[in-house]
C-alpha cells in the first residue's frame, strides 16, 4: 500500500482556511496570503496516513493525493 | 410477569438515556462543527473538526441504541418502520415520527459526508445544511416522545444543548450575513 | 489599433476578398463532408502527420486533440475559441472578418471528426455580427450536417482559456475551471469538449483540402505551417501578418513597415509572454524552438516593439496592474499575489523604493500555484523585465530614468465583471 502519492492543491477550491498546515506542517507550509505551498515531491512514507488524514481534514475538499513522481501538465 | 416487565423496564431506560445522550452529542457536533468553520486559527478549526467528525460517528451509536431498545421494548408498540418512516408508530405517532424524520435528516448528511470524495464539495455542502433542520427535529422528538422533561437535569441538559446550539446558529447566521472573511482574514 | 496589412508568404489564411461564401466556396471548394469511419480516421492521421498545433498560445498537437475527444464514448461538442481575450492582439478578429468560411469550415469538420453533433462558435464582440451572417448563409445553403451556434465571448483577459470559454457557454460565467476532469473527457455540460482557437481551425479546414505535405511547404520542420502574427508597437505599418512559422523576427518587423526608429525591446507571444532585448532577438526564428533559450516564444502570434528613450518597467507595470484586475479572483496567490507584485513593480518604475526581496519572493510564491496559467503567465513577464530591462533598474536606482511610459500597450479597463 506505498505507492508513491504526491499531495496536490486545487485552489480554485482552495479558500485558504489553514487546516492543512496545521495538520501536516512537515510537507505544507503557507505563503504570505495563508495558502498552501506544498512541494511537488512524493510523500515520504512514514507521512503517508496523515497526509490522508490532511485530505480528509481539508472543509473545502481542495487537497487530493495524486499518484506520485511525474511532471504535471495544465493542457486541457 | 414481572421478569418481563423488569426487563422492558431496563429497555425503556436505556432508550431514554441513550436518547440525551444522542441529543447531547448531537448538539456538541452543531457546536463543534461550527467552530471548525468560524474559529480563529487553524489549529481550533483542524481539532474542532475532528470532534465534529468523532461526535457524529459518537450519535450514530447511540442512535442505534436508542432505536433499537425502544423498538424491542415490548410495553409500546412502535414498530421497525417508524424508524424512519414518519407516521408509521402507532404510540405517539406524531411524536416518534419527528424521531424518524430527524433520523431522515441526519442519515442523509452522514451518507453523503461518508462518499464526500466522490460526491465532490457543492453537492455535499447542499445536504450538508439539513443537519440545521435535523437539530431541531430532534429536540421536538425529545421533548414530546418522553416524559423525562419533568426531571430536572433532564430539563437542564435540554436547556444547555438548546443554548449552545441557538448560541452557534446564531453565530453562523451572523458570520453568513456580514459575508465574513475567516476571523484570520482568509477567504470564506 | 487600425491596420489589417496581409503581408509575409503568400496569404494561406487571409486570402483577400473570400468573405462571402460564395468567394469562398468559388476559391477553394467545397469543404469535404459526409465522411466515414474510415475517411475521419485517415484525415486526423493526415492532421497528424501535417504537425499542426493549437494556435491560441499552448501549441498542443491538433491530431491528438481530436483523436482524444473522437475517441470518447458520448457525443462530443466543439468549441471554436475566438475569444481574443489578449488585448494587444486582432489576428483572430482579422481572421474572422477576413475568412470567416474558413473558420467555420475547420469547425464543422472538427466536429465530424470528433463525432459531434454541433459546433459552438465563441467570437470577440467586434465580429460577431460578421459570424452571424456566415452562419446563416451557409444554413440557408444548407452547406453543413453539425449545427452551428454562434456567441458573443465575454470580455476579459482570462475569458480567452479553454475552460473558461466552456463555462461561459454553459453558465454565463467566464473563469476557469479545475481539471481534473480534462474538457476531453467531460466539459460543455458533461460532455466530451474539443476547445480549439479559430485560427487553428482554418488551418484545418485548409489541410483537409490540400493535405500535410502542402501545410509543411511552409515553416519549419519542427514547427510547420504558417502562423498569424499581431505586430503593434513602434513600427510604421503595425498589423497583422501572415508568415511560416520560423519567420526571423527581424523580418517580421520589416514586414511591418519597419521599426520608427531604434528599438529597445520586444515583446513576444502576449501579456503572458516575454520582453526580449531587441538586438538580440532581431535574428532569431520566430518559433518555439528559436526563442526558448531566449525565455520566450511565439505565444499566441504577437511582437510589440518597444522603442528606446521609453521606460520598459513603466510599461511593464501598467501591463502588470492590468492583469492583476483581470484574475478571476478564484485563487488566492493569484488574486492577492498579483495586486501584490504589481505595486512592487509600480514603484520600481516610480524610482520609488522597492524591494527586490519581496518582489522575487512573490513571484515564486504565485508562479503555478493556481487554477489556471494566468499567474505564470504574469510572474513570466515581470520576470523577463527584470532581466531585460536591468539598465533601467539600474538607472531607476540612482534616480534617473530614460523617459516616460510609452502607453505602447494596450489595456482596456473596467472589462471584466
Amino acid at each position: 500500500m506505498t505507492r508513491p502519492a504526491r499531495l496536490r492543491v486545487d485552489f480554485i477550491a482552495c479558500d485558504g482556511r489553514r487546516l492543512c498546515a496545521e495538520a501536516l506542517p512537515e510537507l505544507i507550509t503557507l505563503d504570505d496570503w495563508g495558502f498552501p505551498i506544498v512541494s511537488g515531491q512524493d510523500v515520504p512514507p512514514r507521512l503517508l496516513a496523515d497526509a490522508r488524514a490532511t485530505v480528509r481534514a481539508c472543509p473545502r475538499l481542495a487537497l487530493r493525493l495524486d499518484p506520485g513522481a511525474g511532471g504535471h501538465d495544465r493542457s486541457a | 410477569m414481572s421478569a418481563m416487565l423488569g426487563g422492558s423496564q431496563a429497555l425503556w431506560f436505556v432508550s431514554r438515556a441513550s436518547g440525551l445522550a444522542v441529543l447531547a452529542g448531537f448538539s456538541a457536533a452543531v457546536v463543534a462543527g461550527v467552530a471548525a468553520r468560524l474559529g480563529p486559527g487553524g489549529r481550533l478549526r483542524l481539532a474542532a473538526g475532528e470532534l465534529h467528525r468523532t461526535l457524529a460517528l459518537f450519535c450514530v451509536a447511540f442512535l442505534g441504541l436508542h432505536v433499537a431498545t425502544a423498538i424491542l421494548d415490548p410495553y409500546v408498540k412502535i414498530g421497525w418502520a417508524a424508524t424512519v418512516l414518519p407516521l408509521a408508530s402507532p404510540y405517539r405517532t406524531l411524536a416518534i415520527g419527528l424521531g424518524a424524520l430527524a433520523v431522515d435528516l441526519g442519515g442523509a448528511v452522514l451518507v453523503t459526508s461518508l462518499v464526500r470524495q466522490r460526491l465532490g464539495h457543492r453537492a455535499w455542502r447542499a445536504v450538508h445544511w439539513l443537519a440545521y433542520l435535523a437539530w431541531p427535529t430532534a429536540l421536538w422528538h425529545a421533548v414530546t416522545a418522553g416524559n423525562d422533561l419533568r426531571i430536572w437535569w433532564v430539563a437542564l441538559v435540554l436547556w444547555g444543548c438548546t443554548a449552545a446550539v441557538g448560541t452557534a446558529v446564531i453565530t453562523r447566521l451572523l458570520s453568513w450575513l456580514r459575508g465574513a472573511a475567516l476571523p484570520d482574514g482568509a477567504l470564506p | 489599433m487600425t491596420g489589417t496589412r496581409l503581408a509575409g508568404t503568400r496569404p494561406r489564411l487571409l486570402y483577400p476578398g473570400t468573405a462571402g461564401l460564395i468567394e469562398h466556396t468559388t476559391r477553394y471548394g467545397p469543404p469535404p463532408s459526409g465522411l466515414g469511419r474510415p475517411q475521419r480516421e485517415a484525415l486526423i492521421a493526415e492532421v497528424d502527420r501535417a504537425g499542426l498545433t493549437g494556435r491560441g498560445g499552448a501549441g498542443f498537437p491538433t491530431a491528438r486533440k481530436l483523436a482524444a475527444v473522437a475517441a470518447a464514448h458520448s457525443p462530443a461538442v466543439v468549441v471554436a475559441n475566438g475569444t481574443e481575450g489578449e488585448p494587444a492582439s486582432i489576428k483572430d478578429r482579422v481572421l474572422m472578418a477576413r475568412s470567416p468560411h474558413l473558420v467555420l469550415d475547420g469547425a464543422v469538420l472538427a466536429a465530424e471528426l470528433t463525432g459531434a453533433g454541433r459546433a459552438v462558435i465563441v467570437v470577440h464582440r467586434d465580429v460577431r455580427e460578421i459570424m452571424d451572417e456566415a452562419a446563416a448563409d451557409r444554413a440557408r445553403a444548407g452547406l453543413d450536417r453539425v449545427r452551428l451556434e454562434v456567441r458573443t465571448a465575454a470580455g476579459g483577459f482570462v475569458a480567452g482559456q479553454a475552460s473558461a470559454v466552456v463555462r461561459w457557454v454553459q453558465r454565463d460565467v467566464a473563469a476557469p475551471t479545475a481539471t481534473p476532469p480534462r474538457l476531453a473527457q467531460r466539459g460543455l455540460r458533461g460532455a466530451p469538449t474539443l476547445v480549439q482557437n479559430v485560427e487553428t481551425l482554418a488551418h484545418l479546414a485548409l489541410i483537409a483540402r490540400y493535405g500535410a505535405a502542402w501545410f509543411r511547404s511552409a515553416g519549419t520542420p519542427a514547427e510547420p505551417g504558417t502562423m498569424l502574427v499581431t505586430v503593434l508597437g513602434a513600427v510604421r505599418e503595425p498589423g497583422v501578418l501572415e508568415v511560416g512559422t520560423g519567420t526571423p523576427v527581424g523580418q517580421l518587423l520589416e514586414l511591418a513597415g519597419s521599426a520608427s526608429g531604434p528599438l529597445q525591446a520586444l515583446l513576444l507571444g502576449g501579456y503572458f509572454g516575454a520582453w526580449v532585448d531587441a538586438a538580440g532577438a532581431s535574428g532569431r526564428p520566430f518559433s518555439s524552438a528559436g526563442l526558448a533559450d531566449l525565455g520566450a516564444g511565439p505565444g499566441a502570434g504577437l511582437v510589440a516593439a518597444l522603442p528606446a528613450g521609453v521606460c520598459g518597467l513603466a510599461e511593464t507595470a501598467r501591463v502588470v496592474r492590468y492583469l492583476a484586475g483581470e484574475s478571476a479572483g478564484q485563487c488566492g496567490p493569484c488574486r492577492f499575489g498579483l495586486p501584490a507584485i504589481a505595486e512592487q513593480v509600480e514603484q520600481l518604475a516610480d524610482r520609488r523604493s522597492a524591494d527586490p526581496w519581496l518582489l522575487r519572493r512573490w513571484l515564486g510564491q504565485v508562479d503555478g500555484r493556481g487554477g489556471c496559467a494566468h499567474p505564470d503567465g504574469a510572474v513570466r513577464l515581470v520576470r523577463s523585465a527584470l532581466r531585460t530591462f536591468c539598465a533601467e533598474l539600474e538607472r531607476h536606482a540612482a534616480g534617473r530614468c530614460s523617459g516616460g511610459p510609452a502607453r505602447l500597450l494596450p489595456v482596456p479597463s473596467g472589462s471584466r465583471r
